[in-house]
């Protein structure tokens, strides 16, 4: 199942690498993880999408908390939570895509914050799905370049993730 | 008072009322080196290779509960440091390590010994520091002491460039350490220590699985007590030996592996399981699936919550350091009253003394050939039971882990968790140190002992006077005895030829050597030894070449899948 890790981190050099040493070491799988330093510059916070069973899950957050720059773990899937992920796409928008391209994007509720005559570069955030789905409205071939951020996730309502 | 980090990090480690320090001198811990020299309230050995260095600061630390300290240079000292600190580490004992750094300015320029140590070290260290500014010295080692010694211990990296070490700073050390990151839980939760003691209570079958937790924790009284106070059988991991003491009736032996018939059926075969500091770990259960097959309840107390429901799925977790948890339940027990059904507890008892039956240590004792476990008995017998004994790795491990029987904690001293040939001669040079005058003996083999040789040549100059027991079989006797049982008697680079000769070996190095040949002449040859108090002394046995050890749970089997005898 996938799991959303939201980790407090100590803002130190290396602590990243102790984190993805441990899945790597460890056979745990990232499916994408994201890190900058939060309101108090000396923590950072990090969120980890991952897939495993429970048992592994369980363990992955055992692990983590045993880290000593960790400061705190939350999975974010285990109750109500918001995910985000941001994406920039350079498409090829020329002739007649370019008015259709438009189009899309204003569906999607991107954003075009680029325009060459041959290309608009269309920023998009939602849910991984979304993300996915608006890559798949479109042509393949249409597609130049594509860069994603990864989920970034924060609880719902009164959950609060700080120490 | 202004200080450079050199004399910071001496003033360190007197604080931390450091006694020894093994290390290896270089070009990047110079000036450490330097201090050194100008002080005497911390003593340096030098050893012969920085493995050496770390595995005689764990020796040290394992058989005092003192953290143990090297000292190694950049780049290639560190490189060798590390199968020391992966041991340490899997072991879990407390360790600071100190390494030198390239100067902060050619950090990342290839420079000459230049590693990354804290990268090449990260999956093998509880935690590890590049100090970057001499202010940060004292409040890291500071915090290198604690992180090593607290919570589930293990060792720490301290990494200090050259420069850092030249420049200067006000000097103070820190009282105290607070990490927000960083708060192991010690006590255990209350209402799970109810619940536990309220399943012994009831247990019909019990079995006690105590590891190296409990020697760590120096909770081996308490552990004593409860199994005492309970009248319930009680096994030792191969790190928990002499946690509970070997020769009490209540103790079942080793289990595992090459564990006794007896404590791997009754691990099966009981109704309520209490795991205390030990891991469940693949050389102790076998296959894990065979072993949850058993319908048991499982209480598990642990200071290392990934620890818990990592291989084995339990009923009862307890996080908490083992003495406070054992000492609560102690307490619950005594003032409760109530004991476990003793008619239950005499038909387990009953069931027990009928797999003990088995003799399953019973070996040859009419060989005209040296059987390893004769010399392990007789090692046993003639020391009292009351030396430390640090061990190698392979078959000699596993003969004299059931053969000494360990009566208490912190004298079995061997690299269980990894596994590591060679640890056992400089550990043994950690134990003399710090347990001066103490029978020390290094029970090896003739390729674990090659691993760490050049340590011989410290022994002379610090005057250890280790007994070295090699029990020498001209082969790498677990490799040859896998390759009997599973690979079809094809022996793969498992024969050690051109030996050499140890008696001369041993002379060259200054020491005293030995050879024994037959089994009449073992009990002269260890009483000539440990007559020579202040001289290391290397008895070369020349063993039974094809003998095995047993029982065996072979590699991925259930615990009670064993080979007992070679007839089988």
């Amino acid at each position: 199942m996938r799991h959303i890790l939201s980790v407090l981190v100590e803002n130190e050099a290396g602590a990243l690498s102790r984190i993805s040493g441990l899945f790597s070491a460890r056979g745990y799988n990232i499916e994408s993880l994201t890190v900058a330093p939060t309101e108090d510059v000396t923590m950072s916070r990090m969120t980890i999408v991952t897939t495993g069973s429970d048992d592994v899950i369980e363990q992955i957050t055992k692990q983590l908390n045993k880290l000593v720059d960790v400061v705190k773990v939350v999975d974010l899937t285990e109750g109500n939570h918001i995910e985000r992920e941001l994406m920039l796409v350079k498409v090829r928008a020329a002739g007649k895509d370019r008015d259709e391209m438009k189009r899309l994007a204003d569906i999607f509720r991107g954003r075009i914050l680029d325009v060459t005559d041959k290309s608009y570069t269309i920023e998009l955030t939602g849910t991984g799905s979304k993300l996915d789905a608006f890559l798949q409205s479109i042509e393949p071939g249409v597609i130049l370049e594509t860069v994603r951020t990864g989920a970034s996730g924060i609880g719902r309502g009164e959950r609060i993730l700080r120490v | 008072m202004q200080l450079t980090g050199a004399e910071i990090v001496i003033r360190c480690l007197v604080e931390e009322g450091v006694e020894y320090v093994f290390g290896y001198p270089g070009g990047s811990v110079l000036n450490i080196y330097d201090e050194f020299f100008k002080q005497d309230k911390v003593k340096h050995v030098l050893v012969r290779h920085e493995q050496g260095a770390v595995h005689a600061a764990d020796g040290y630390s394992r058989s005092s509960h003192k953290v143990g300290v090297a000292l190694v240079t950049s780049g290639p000292g560190v490189t060798n440091a590390v199968t020391g600190i992966a041991t340490a580490y899997m072991d879990s004992i407390p360790m600071v390590v100190i390494s030198g750094q390239v100067p902060t300015h050619a950090i990342g320029q290839d420079a000459f010994q230049e590693c990354d140590a804290v990268g090449i070290t990260r999956p093998c260290v509880k935690h590890n520091f590049l100090v970057k500014d001499v202010k940060d010295i004292a409040a890291t080692i500071k915090k290198a002491f604690y992180l090593a010694a607290t919570g589930r211990p293990g060792p720490v990296l301290v990494d200090i460039p050259k420069d850092i070490t030249q420049a200067k700073a006000e000097y103070s050390y820190p009282k105290t350490v607070a990490l927000r990151s960083y708060n192991p839980v010690t006590k255990g939760h209350a209402g799970q220590i109810k619940k536990a003691v309220s399943l012994l209570l009831e247990a019909r079958r019990p079995m006690v699985y105590a590891g190296g937790g409990v020697v760590l924790n120096d909770a081996a009284p308490q552990l004593t007590r409860l199994v005492h106070l309970l009248g319930f059988p009680c096994t030792n991991t191969l790190m928990g030996l002499g946690a509970f003491p070997g020769t009490d009736p209540q103790f079942t032996g080793m289990l595992g592996m090459h564990g006794t018939y007896e404590s791997n059926m009754a691990m099966q075969h009981c109704d309520v399981l209490i795991a205390i500091g030990a891991r469940f770990d693949d050389r102790v259960i076998g296959s894990p699936s065979h072993f949850y097959r058993a319908d048991r309840k499982i209480i598990h107390i642990d200071i290392d919550p990934s620890s818990i429901s990592k291989r084995v799925k339990v009923d009862v977790p307890i996080v908490g350091y083992v003495g406070d948890v054992l000492d609560e339940m102690l307490k619950l027990i005594e003032s409760s009253g109530e004991r476990p059904d003793p008619a239950a507890l005499k038909a387990w008892w009953a069931e027990i003394k009928e797999w003990q039956g088995q003799d399953c240590l019973r070996y040859d004792r009419k060989s005209a050939l040296i059987k390893p476990q004769f010399v392990v008995e007789k090692l046993y017998e003639l020391t009292g039971g009351d030396a430390f004994i640090t061990s190698d790795v392979g078959q000699h491990q596993m003969w004299a882990a059931q053969y000494y029987k360990f009566d208490k904690p912190r004298r079995w001293i061997n690299s269980g968790g990894l596994g590591t040939m060679g640890f056992g001669l400089p550990a043994a040079m950690g134990v003399q140190l710090v347990n001066p005058g103490a029978t020390v003996a290094c029970v090896t083999g003739e390729a674990s002992i090659q691993m760490c040789i050049q340590e011989l040549s410290t022994c002379k100059q610090y005057h250890l006077p280790i007994k070295i027991v090699n029990l020498n079989n001209r082969y790498l006797g677990m490799v040859r005895q896998w390759q009997e049982f599973f690979y079809g008697n094809r022996y793969a680079e498992s024969y050690m030829d051109a030996l050499p000769d140890f008696v001369k070996l041993a002379d060259a190095y200054g020491h005293v050597g030995i050879k024994i040949e037959k089994p009449g002449d073992v009990e002269a040859a260890l009483k000539e030894a440990f007559r020579q108090k202040d001289r290391l002394v290397f008895m070369d046995f020349v063993t039974d070449q094809t003998e095995n050890v047993f029982p065996m749970v072979p590699g991925g089997k259930g615990l009670t899948e064993m080979i007992l005898t070679e007839e089988l």
